[in-house]
């Protein structure tokens, strides 16, 4: 059972329950579908871009725990970062949730509470969503919904 | 025997394991029940999904590669006549499993899917036109709908879909009223993957012939708990897996009457599906090899053939009670854990108990399910019409195989109690 209770710490399931920044918002300068079909996972997210930084961060959606934390997470982590350091947040992230050895996770602060996610290869993907539409929704090159399939 | 056409009077609600049925035998015929899943024994409650296999379709495909393995039609060696006489006799197998009139109109195809393009592509696409329609039921895989879909594309015909009701039952009345001389297809699950309805196929086969429509049955989820009567139904195809029922993957079973198999061009082209080519004009060959280009999964239909002989050496219908009793059981049990709710609950079902619980994303429980050793499936099962119609995004689905008993039940709900502190 450790590995569960890894995967389904405190935080997390906090954050399932009372997701953050879980609202729409209306004057986004960014707004990205991410969809996952395996499960039925999907989300809006919104962003709000001031010159290179991200001012405000918001999702709407439904999903399993995973995904939905890691959401209401990302949103907390990337308020006031600029686009290269989501970026770079991204890659972490993703290197965090799929690698096989257990590498420093300290500099991704409250995001490290996913690391467990590694250890069960079918949830990576519920788990890197939101991470995935972020990345769709800076980059600003496609109206097509993000899929993790 | 039951047949294709099972009554719907609450059967399952009656049903009890019958006292000659020796479900410790059963389970001893499948190795991979043995397992232990992180340090738990395996508790398979994902047949529907896939089935696992007996030993002795393994050993059949075994001997069939240690003794037999050579290309078939083709040698005059005797490895090959030893192959071909294996292929062939499992085609007379199916043929026998589904009591088709003839060997040749039994079709061996990679599967489920694989049979129902070929009809799609095949007899649709030569005999569909604009304002013809397909009727499709709100219950259909994922499979019984995108080839439909590609070859109306294809011809300009519509898709129409007959809706279902509460329980997850298709609506006769809404589909007496969508047939029309318009109807050109009628393409039907026997039973629903998602929720385990069984349709009333024969009934509506006959009603869709009045109107001068042809109907495919999707089988996959019927052929491993009913015992099937092309004939009886009256249907034009009978699609099936043999990976669904205690078969290998990769391989299934097209049935096709016989007049239209005739009349159907071929799905590809290649090897063993001509008579003669020459660049000028190639002549195909018969039916059923017309349909079964190129080297075929040989070792497949094999274990196909080593599969319909399992399953005919025991009494189905003590089977089917055995299976009826244990999903009655689960149905009773998972009713009464707080936040449940049951999802398909049609007055004829079988295999299957597809159902959410409050608060908790299905994907969460079946990782928490899976660390306590139980396989169950969720998500959307191929069926997204189903769960919109449900207004949901997935349920947990527990499914059943001959092998399945009250203990692997009570291994389910102890699970769901886990899955329920987890979120509490």
């Amino acid at each position: 059972m450790s590995q569960l209770n890894e995967l389904y710490q405190e935080v997390i399931l906090d954050h399932n329950r009372r997701p953050r920044n879980f609202r729409a918002i209306e004057a986004a300068t960014a707004t990205q579908e991410g969809y996952n079909p395996l499960c039925g996972d999907r989300l809006t997210l919104y962003l709000t871009l001031k010159g290179d930084v991200i001012a405000d961060v918001a999702f709407q959606g439904s999903g399993c725990a995973i995904s939905k934390a890691s959401a209401s997470l990302m949103t907390e982590a990337l308020k006031g970062k600029t686009v290269a350091q989501a970026r770079e947040l991204f890659d972490k992230f993703q290197a965090m949730i799929t690698s096989d050895h257990a590498g420093p996770t300290a500099d991704l602060g409250k995001l490290s509470v996913l690391a467990g996610v590694r250890e069960f290869p079918a949830r990576i993907k519920c788990a890197s969503l939101a991470w995935h539409t972020m990345k769709a929704a800076v980059a600003h090159d496609t109206d097509a919904p993000v899929s993790t399939e | 025997m039951t047949t294709g056409t099972v009554k719907a009077e609450g059967r399952r609600q009656k049903a009890e394991t019958p006292a000659g049925f020796d479900v410790a035998k059963i389970r001893a015929d499948f190795p991979i029940l043995a397992e232990r899943v992180h340090g738990r024994p395996l508790v398979y409650l994902d047949s529907a999904n896939t089935s696992q296999k007996p030993v002795s379709v393994l050993q059949a495909m075994d001997d069939y590669y240690r003794h037999a393995n050579a290309n078939i039609h083709r040698a005059t060696h005797l490895l090959s006549e030893r192959a071909t006489a294996l292929y062939e006799g499992a085609r007379a197998k199916a043929a026998r499993f589904l009591n088709a009139p003839d060997p040749h109109t039994i079709v061996l195809t990679k599967g489920t899917t694989d049979g129902i393009n070929l009809v799609a592509q095949s007899y649709g696409r030569s005999t569909l036109k604009a304002g013809d329609e397909i009727l499709l039921s709100w219950l259909e895989h994922h499979s019984n709908i995108v080839p439909w879909q590609m070859v109306a594309e294809q011809t300009g015909a519509a898709i129409r879909v007959v809706p279902i009701n509460d329980r997850g039952e298709i609506e006769q009345e809404e589909y007496a009223a969508l047939l029309s001389p318009r109807t050109k297809i009628v393409a039907l699950g026997h039973v629903s993957n998602a929720l385990g309805t069984i349709n009333p196929v024969a009934a509506m086969v006959a009603q869709a012939h009045a109107q001068g429509a042809v109907v495919l049955v999707d089988g996959a989820q019927a052929a491993p708990h009913l015992a099937i009567d092309v004939q009886a139904l009256d249907c034009d195809f009978y699609v099936l897996s043999s990976h669904k029922m205690y078969g290998p993957t990769g391989t299934g079973v097209l049935y096709g009457r016989a007049a239209l198999l005739e009349a159907m061009p071929p799905y590809q082209g290649g090897g063993d599906m001509i008579a003669s080519v020459t660049f000028e004009k190639t002549r195909y060959n018969q039916v059923p090899y017309k349909f079964e280009a190129g080297t075929p999964n040989i070792a497949g239909v094999v274990g196909l053939g080593a599969a319909v002989d399992y399953l005919s050496q025991i009494d189905r219908e003590a089977a089917l009670a055995h299976e009826d009793a244990v999903l009655g059981y689960a149905t009773a049990q998972v009713r009464q854990i707080p936040g449940a709710r049951i999802i398909g609950e049609a007055r004829d079902k079988t295999g299957v108990l597809s159902f959410m619980l409050e608060g908790v994303h299905p994907h969460d429980a079946g990782t928490i399910l899976d660390q306590q050793g139980v396989a169950v499936r969720t998500g959307q099962h191929c069926a997204q019409p189903v769960m919109d119609r449900f207004c949901i995004p997935a349920t947990i689905r527990a499914s059943l195989g001959i092998y399945n008993t009250r203990e692997d039940i009570d291994a389910l709900v102890r699970g769901l109690e886990r899955v329920r502190e987890v979120f509490a």
